[in-house]
């Protein structure tokens, strides 16, 4: 096991497009880290700069404290599964979880061993005589996932390995994946665009924008406490809704006006956040998730008059997009104090099953509790 | 499409196709007859449906190659020649393209352009300056200037490049973090992935070099070290003048290139077409 440290390392290509900038992470001995962004974000790039496949413009990547930017891959002890998972298309089951351990010229009956036991703990012992275009692709997932157990590795490098497969065995696959990365306590590095996949495996999860990191923490605190409006919208499905408002007191309470109502929020509210002192009376935006937005009943203080725009049933959930005459701003906006983007609509998540039809006129109530708070920049108050 | 109408469009395309392909295949089908009939019908017949019709068929022509002429000898230097460029071609050329596809190296783009302008380049225009290298080098009438300056070729190394730009670089990173350095992933990887494309340079390469005519009438001397094409005119240069012979020869030469190419057809079209050269 091992830990791997990017310090400060950037990655720029020929043609002048910086991939990477200056990108400082550890992540620990044993830990399964995330690294999650949009398409393009060089989350990709940062992992194959561990294994060795792309080259480091600055800055050193450590492993185990031995700087490896000079060392090839083949000499930095690390196993990756990519996401089509490689698997050498010649070879046998066997013969593709022999590979990496002929490499190492171990001795005959230590390979036949050591595979026929990778195989049994990924119940692939009937597959080792397969090819794996006979192979289903979670099949062939395990397999990619045998060859890089099988040999001892320092540290895991997991390239969206769940992206090609349905929406069914990725969660089955994701949960193997869990308990195996447990069970063998090893150091992985798991890249992926699928917030969900990084929210249930990541110990920590790390968000990448534009080759920067936002925000590296685990699950639960990047989804109640994002570093920005970028993390709070990409992070959570349906992801975070922004608002611009003013943050004022009243007898001091602390209220938010959001133009065409009022929220009141619980005096906790500027202890919890003492950063919100400062922005008493200064437009400020604000951070509610789906879940904390309900239908009004007779008992609520603030309500938000909002008319249906589109209703997605899920069965156990609806979400429900409306338009309010509130100010919303785009959570992947550069500038949020001047974004020209068209506003987004309200998105609520109710449960159990609705049945509104668009145009429908609805009443809502925003729970004041867990809401976030960013300044117009949109970097979190705390 | 009514069912009339689809059969005459039928019709009319495999009459196209059956005309085409007896149209090709009435030369092979000339020579085989002829070679097993009497020398002196065969001119007397060419022209006339006669000459497909192998009636009082024998084998007098083909024993009649044997006695007049080394032929064994001249088959095996012809397997021989091809043979060596065949193999070492495949050796260098898929290392070459190889290199061109996937390895970084100091002046590579401007190496492969070079490569790519020698495509075109005719042998002809080569043979004068070779040949006076290989006499300077007292390398005439041996196998080894028959050999040595066709291994490397330039369409050669293009098929193959063509070819591994377009395998997936994953299985050779794979193969790197396992462990394997790049010799040991070209031959245990890439080779083995690549079959179509090593069949086609393959079949190309024995093609081109088992019907080479100008360089061996060049660079031999005596029939020691002479191929089947430049033997074969030794029959129309030493009376008599017989074209029963001269085609049962030419069956004899013909049939090792259907032999291969019949073996090795599928994965020569599978290449063809992966290496994206039509037709």
């Amino acid at each position: 096991m091992a830990s791997i440290v990017f310090d400060h390392v950037s990655k720029t290509y020929s043609d002048g497009a910086d991939v990477i900038r200056q990108l400082h992470l550890a992540v620990e001995n044993g830990e399964l880290l995330v690294l999650v962004g949009p398409s393009g974000c060089g989350k990709s790039t940062a992992l194959r700069m561990v294994a060795g496949l792309e080259e480091i413009s600055a800055g050193e990547i450590r492993i185990d404290g031995r700087v490896v930017n000079d060392i090839p891959p083949q000499r930095r002890n690390l196993a990756m599964v990519f996401q089509n998972y490689a698997l050498y298309p010649h070879m046998t089951v066997r013969r593709n979880l022999e590979f990496p351990l002929r490499m190492r010229k171990l001795a005959g009956a230590e390979i036949t061993r050591r595979a026929e036991k990778i195989a049994e703990m990924l119940d692939l012992t009937a597959l080792l005589e397969r090819k794996p275009k006979a192979l289903s692709g979670g099949q062939r997932q395990r397999v990619a996932m045998g060859r890089a157990i099988v040999r001892d590795a320092d540290a895991f490098l997991m390239d969206e390995p769940l992206s090609n497969l349905d929406a069914k065995l990725r969660v089955q696959i994701r949960t193997e994946i869990a308990s195996l990365q447990a069970r063998l306590d090893v150091t992985t590095l798991y890249v992926t665009h699928d917030q969900v996949e990084a929210m249930t495996l990541g110990q920590r999860v790390a968000v990448i924008r534009e080759g920067r990191l936002q925000q590296v923490a685990p699950p639960w605190e990047i989804y109640r406490q994002p570093a920005n409006i970028f993390v709070a919208g990409f992070i959570g499905s349906p992801g975070m809704n922004v608002l611009r408002g003013t943050l004022e007191a009243v007898d001091g309470n602390p209220v938010i006006d959001l133009g065409p109502t009022r929220l009141s929020l619980p005096k906790q509210t500027l202890v919890d956040h003492p950063g919100l002192q400062a922005d008493l009376g200064q437009a400020l935006l604000i951070g509610i998730r789906p879940e904390a937005i309900h239908l009004a009943d007779n008992l609520t203080k603030d309500v938000l008059p909002a008319q249906a725009h589109a209703v997605e049933s899920l069965g156990h959930e609806t979400i429900l997009h409306v338009t309010t005459g509130l100010t919303t701003i785009p959570c992947d906006t550069i500038n949020p104090a001047a974004s020209a983007t068209p506003a987004p609509p309200l998105i609520a998540v109710l449960p159990g099953r609705h049945t509104f039809r668009p145009g429908d006129s609805l009443r809502l109530d925003i729970d004041g509790n867990g809401l976030c708070f960013f300044d117009m920049s949109g970097n979190a108050v705390r | 499409m009514k069912p009339t109408a689809h059969f005459l469009t039928q019709l009319l395309r495999y009459s196209v196709l059956t005309t085409l392909a007896l149209l090709f295949l009435a030369p092979l089908i000339i020579m085989l007859v002829g070679s097993l009939k009497a020398d002196a019908r065969v001119l007397v017949e060419a022209g006339t449906l006669a000459a497909f019709l192998p009636d009082e068929a024998s084998l007098d022509n083909y024993a009649d190659v044997f006695r007049r002429s080394d032929f064994l000898r001249f088959f095996f230097n012809s397997v021989l020649i091809t043979s060596a460029i065949v193999i070492s071609g495949l050796l260098v050329n898929s290392l070459a393209g190889y290199a061109f596809a996937r390895l970084q190296w100091r002046g590579r783009d401007l190496l492969f352009n070079l490569v790519l302008a020698l495509m075109i380049l005719p042998f002809e225009a080569i043979a004068v300056p070779l040949f006076y290298g290989v006499s300077m080098l007292g390398l005439r009438d041996t196998y080894f200037a028959q050999i040595a300056p066709f291994i490397a070729n330039a369409f050669s190394i293009y098929l193959f490049y063509s070819f591994f730009i377009g395998l997936p670089k994953e299985f050779e990173e794979a193969a790197r973090l396992d462990g394997a350095d790049t010799l040991r992933i070209f031959f245990t990887i890439i080779v083995p992935n690549s079959k179509p494309v090593f069949a086609s340079v393959a079949i190309l390469s024995f093609l081109t070099w088992w019907g080479s005519y100008l360089w061996p009438l060049m660079v031999t001397i005596g029939p020691s070290v002479r191929p089947l094409p430049v033997a074969i005119t030794g029959f129309f240069t030493l009376p008599p003048l017989l074209w029963g012979d001269i085609l049962a020869f030419g069956v004899m030469m013909v049939a090792p290139v259907l032999v291969v190419f019949i073996i090795f057809q599928r994965w020569f079209v599978r290449g063809v077409t992966a290496s994206a050269i039509k037709g």
